[in-house]
């Protein structure tokens, strides 16, 4: 089952690149993922990897050769393996699935998929054994999150033995139920989208992810927060996290750009704000869901989040207490962490990554005072949501967290 | 309980359905005065004369089909194939005429008959004489076929096939005739279209009949050397094929190594893939794979012929891939 | 060899008998005209080989044979399951393919069957029941009955294999039945003497050391005669008998098949209709003064009558239920 690699698109207008340097000698173990060789492409000298596991059974062109994408640059394949008939089929047109050698003989041998070699879209298939499929869809496992053992990395029931939490993610299959009207709304992709999505997706993998960050002010977010709590006394307490979560939730409401899920061939825009709250649990996290957040009230918030997180952590939650969320908060301000960034959870477009509130030294009108300041990381997929889309999203969040009663607009 | 050789249990098999019903007699080449080409009749011209244990020429396709004119005029047949590499002069009395009977007549002529013989290879009998007929002869509806593997259910399965109103086929083994196992005294009946776990295991179920069940049973063992449970389910029958056994073995596995005399395209191997595919889909952690005769007519060279079989050690490369092991 | 004339048979007087058989040979004629109309019609479907011109065959046999006889027949066996006593309606039906064929609407016109009548079916692989009537009269002879089993085939049949692994094994085994072959000279399109070294069909009796006539089939008192003969050497001991009986087919091979053209003349086929077996008959009785031309045509009209029954019956019987595709597969 010898793959043909072949030169990658590395970046989104790239039409050619040369082999600067080889990473991998002719003989060496490669496993996927592993760096074959670096190039230069038209703006930087990125990595190509490889797409299978096996042996690197011949390297195509030389140090400092330039090869079109979609050319054969190697061949990776079981040891022994003879390259002959592989190598015929390269190189390729374009970042296409590779030839693959057919096992000579029909009967003994198992019907493996072809192995990719394309660099995006064709890693997003899973592959995995239909008895996989269903203990994963039983567990609610993410496959894309298991390390597939099997041949092309086909994931088998060993690889999900053991594979608890660390593995649970989000299954996209559920939709919220609509509170009332219409859900969401399908845009078809237009051709600057389209174009958008395959260049931007071709440079990263399969999510083109971009960061944008700002830093709040919450000293009125605390005050009120702390008002609010002397106010409610024992019917409840109030965290910054639930005052973000709804901010975040308002914000959305009326930035509808961001809550948007990307459904490769369209994009579906919610007119419901169901917000994903990544919790902690052994082993990995899991994301359960405030439906209809933007409507709920701080304190019908407080309660929801905080009796989730408890079932989350006992691993008690429903599969439609964990899917369908619009867009997610990751919040590791509990760990003293000044910056980082969320992974998107597909297909939703964007993630706020909320780090630790710290008081420091800040200049307010041209004074330098101590303010209570907290840093958020907005990631988007720029497959959905543009650079400005995203700032402005944020800028309004910024402006509800720093004047809470803008919330009340 | 008494240790009999697989030909002996066919022979009590026919003597006790011809001392049970007189209008069950045994036609063939070479099956009175000659004891059998394979001494499965032995002494049994002698207990029920030659009115009952018919020689006949070699003419394969006359002496079915009048084996067929036999049961149409209401007797129960059973018909002798020397092997069924002859047999196959006799398909169009098979298919066309026994086959069809009942459901040409709209249900007025049933067809109580079995054609029975040793089939597939023995050894170094080159290509002519050495070939699995089985996936021809479950292709055709208003047949069934049953092709045991031990002696117990040789004697079980001809009793049943001989008492069925149904045209019945019945492949033997040459290599398993001197075969011996637990025979008990007394009438046994195997109801046809029930298969039989003949080893239990929880790791890889192995698919297989006739001769191929021994073959799977060392494969057994050898996987158990290496800490692989496999279980051996043995069809028995083939048409109708015990659907419900196939589908809780593989619920119990998850994973499936199939294996035949025969040829690969078109084998009974591909029916149970078929079956296992639509029904247990699901089920199934890998690839069903087949272990099979190589594709190509039966060399005579021992080393070539060797080649050409299904093996033990072909089948635990196959059960290793189904568990991802190599 | 005995010989023994047409006789009547128990209780039925000469000329009787032979009324019987012109009636049988006009039902036979009346019914395959018909046949060919509903054919045209599309009422019929696949194939439907017609059997005017042979009438004295399937007539003259069946008069020298008891109920408890078997018959069996190629495809060509219309007029053999109607002179057996199976109705034009459930024969009729059964080539209209519904539910109250004699054989239920599964096997048409090619394989009409009537077990209780001991019509052992139309067979439609050329050559392919002679061995099944061999077989049959292997039962008979094994049960110690003494029944015979008739056999209709086509000439072109005897160039195949199971003609003579039949024949040789009947003879060895001394069986009651008789191989009446159809000569109507032409194998579909294939004239007999151009695809055979030996074209006198009887003289395979000699291979296989079995009594054997040349009957002139286009006279159905022949045909009883020597079918009568050929009963009795298989009722005392189980001798065969092959009978080349020669006749005519009036019509093409099958509906879809011509006539005449490459392989006869309309000429020929003129010529042979001057004898008609039909004709024959009646101006036989009708110079014995058994019969004129108005009870003749009393005749005609009830069986027309009878006909058009039938292809009513035919027509307004059911379809088999969608349920009837998959019995009778096999027996219980």
């Amino acid at each position: 089952m010898a793959t043909t690699v072949v030169m990658e698109a590395l970046s989104p207008t790239m039409e050619e690149g040369r082999l600067v340097k080889w990473s991998k000698a002719v003989g060496d173990a490669v496993k996927t993922g592993d760096t074959l060789a670096e190039v230069e492409t038209d703006k930087a000298v990125m990595e190509l990897v490889a797409r299978a596991d096996g042996q690197l059974l011949k390297q195509v062109v030389a140090e400092g050769a330039t090869v079109p994408v979609g050319g054969a640059v190697a061949v990776i394949g079981a040891q022994g393996e003879s390259v002959a008939t592989t190598a015929a089929a390269a190189p390729a047109k374009s970042s296409q699935p590779s030839a693959v050698s057919r096992p000579p003989s029909a009967t003994l041998a198992p019907a493996a998929a072809p192995v990719s070699a394309a660099p995006a879209d064709a890693t997003r298939v899973v592959r995995a054994s239909p008895l996989a499929r269903r203990l994963a869809k039983e567990r609610g496992v993410d496959l894309k999150l298991v390390q597939g053992s099997g041949p092309g990395g086909r994931v088998v029931m060993r690889d999900l033995e053991g594979a608890g939490a660390a593995a649970v993610a989000v299954p996209r299959s559920a939709v919220p139920q609509p509170v009332g009207g219409v859900a969401y709304r399908d845009v078809p992709l237009t051709q600057i989208r389209k174009t958008i999505a395959k260049r931007l997706g071709a440079s990263l993998g399969p999510i083109p992810h971009f960061f944008l960050t700002t830093e709040v002010d919450m000293e009125r977010a605390a005050d009120a927060r702390a008002a609010l709590n002397q106010q409610l006394g024992d019917q409840g307490k109030i965290s910054v996290n639930d005052i973000l979560l709804k901010a975040t939730a308002l914000a959305l409401s009326k930035h509808g750009a961001c809550n948007a899920w990307w459904q490769e061939d369209h994009i579906r825009y919610w007119n419901e704000v169901h917000l994903g709250v990544a919790v902690a649990v052994e082993d990995g996290l899991i994301t359960p869901v405030i439906r209809n957040t933007d409507r709920k009230s701080l304190l019908e918030i407080s309660t929801e989040s905080r009796e989730l997180a408890g079932r989350a952590r006992e691993r008690r939650l429903k599969p439609e207490e964990y899917t369908g969320s619009t867009f997610s908060v990751s919040n590791l301000g509990m760990f003293e962490i000044d910056q980082f960034t969320g992974v998107i959870n597909p297909p939703e477009a964007g993630i706020l990554a909320v780090c630790t509130m710290v008081a420091k030294p800040v200049a307010v009108d041209g004074q330098v005072v101590v303010r209570r300041r907290l840093r958020l990381t907005m990631s988007c997929d720029h497959r959905v949501i543009d650079g400005a889309t995203g700032a402005a999203f944020l800028r309004t969040l910024k402006q509800m967290l720093e004047n809470p009663l803008a919330m009340l607009l | 309980m008494p240790t009999i050789t697989y030909r002996d249990a066919l022979n009590q098999a026919l003597r006790e359905e011809m001392q049970r019903d007189p209008d069950v007699f045994l036609m063939g080449e070479e099956v009175g005065l000659y004891q059998g080409a394979y001494k499965v009749s032995r002494g049994l011209l002698e207990e029920f004369g030659a009115k009952r244990i018919v020689d006949t020429p070699i003419a394969e396709l006359g002496f079915a089909g009048i084996g067929v004119g036999a049961a149409m005029g209401g007797l129960r047949p059973v018909v002798e194939f020397m092997t069924w590499n002859f047999a196959v002069l006799a398909l169009d009395q098979i298919v066309n005429s026994a086959a069809k009977m009942l459901y040409m007549s709209g249900g007025q002529i049933p067809m109580p008959i079995v054609f029975r013989g040793p089939n597939g290879a023995a050894l170094q009998l080159s290509s002519q004489h050495s070939q699995a007929w089985e996936s021809w002869l479950s292709h055709i509806p208003g047949l069934k076929v049953v092709a045991p593997a031990t002696p117990y259910d040789a004697k079980g399965l001809l009793k049943s096939a001989i008492r069925d109103n149904n045209p019945v086929i019945v492949l033997e083994g040459e290599m398993l005739y001197n075969n011996k196992g637990e025979v008990p005294e007394g009438e046994i009946l195997i109801p046809i279209g029930q298969a039989e776990v003949k080893r239990e295991g929880s790791h890889v179920t192995v698919i297989c009949h006739s001769k191929t069940v021994s073959v799977a049973l060392k494969a057994a063992e050898q996987l158990a050397s290496q800490d692989i449970s496999a279980e051996v389910v043995d069809l028995r029958t083939l048409r109708p094929l015990d659907d419900a056994a196939i589908l809780a073995s593989v619920a119990k596995t998850n994973r499936v190594v199939v294996v035949e005399e025969g040829w690969p395209q078109c084998g009974v191997g591909a029916q149970v893939v078929d079956l296992i595919q639509r029904e247990a889909f699901d089920q199934l952690d890998a690839p069903v794979l087949r272990v099979t005769q190589a594709d190509v007519p039966m060399p005579y060279n021992k080393q070539l012929e060797r080649l050409a079989k299904p093996s033990p050690e072909k089948v635990v490369a196959a059960a290793r891939r189904v568990l991802y092991l190599d | 060899m005995t010989t023994v004339t047409a006789q009547p048979a128990k209780g039925e007087t000469q000329v009787a008998q032979q009324r019987r058989m012109l009636r049988e040979m006009l039902l036979i004629r009346r019914f395959e005209e018909k046949a060919a109309e509903a054919y045209a019609l599309g009422k019929i479907g696949g194939f439907c080989h017609l059997y005017i011109g042979q009438e004295a065959v399937a007539v003259g046999v069946s008069a020298a044979l008891e109920p408890t006889d078997y018959v069996i027949a190629s495809y060509r066996e219309h007029g053999q399951a109607l002179v057996r006593g199976i109705s034009a309606r459930a024969v009729m039906a059964e080539l209209f393919g519904k539910s109250t064929g004699c054989s239920s609407g599964k096997g048409g016109s090619m394989h009409l069957f009537d077990a209780e009548k001991r019509f052992m079916g139309g067979h439609g692989i050329v050559g392919g029941h002679l061995p099944l009537a061999t077989g049959l009269a292997f039962a008979i002879k094994y049960r110690g009955g003494d029944a015979v089993c008739a056999c209709f085939f086509g000439e072109a049949a005897v160039n195949i294999g199971a003609f003579h692994e039949a024949l040789n094994m009947a003879s060895v085994w001394k069986l009651p039945v008789i191989f009446l072959c159809e000569n109507n000279r032409y194998g579909m399109g294939t004239a007999f003497e151009r695809v055979a070294a030996v074209t006198d069909v009887v003289e395979h009796a000699c291979s296989y050391d079995i009594a054997g006539e040349v009957v002139n089939g286009m006279d159905v008192l022949d045909v009883q005669a020597a079918t009568q003969r050929a009963v009795q050497r298989a009722r005392k001991g189980g001798h065969p008998t092959l009978l080349e009986v020669r006749t005519y087919r009036y019509m093409g091979h099958s509906m879809s098949d011509p006539l005449h053209g490459v392989y006869r003349t309309k000429d020929e086929v003129e010529e042979q209709k001057k004898k008609d077996p039909i004709a024959q008959l009646f101006q036989r009785l009708r110079q014995d003064g058994a019969i004129d031309q108005a009870g003749y045509d009393a005749l005609d009209a009830e069986i027309k009558a009878e006909v058009d029954d039938a292809v009513k019956f035919a027509d307004e019987s059911p379809d088999p239920a969608p349920e009837e595709l998959t019995t009778h597969v096999l027996a219980d």
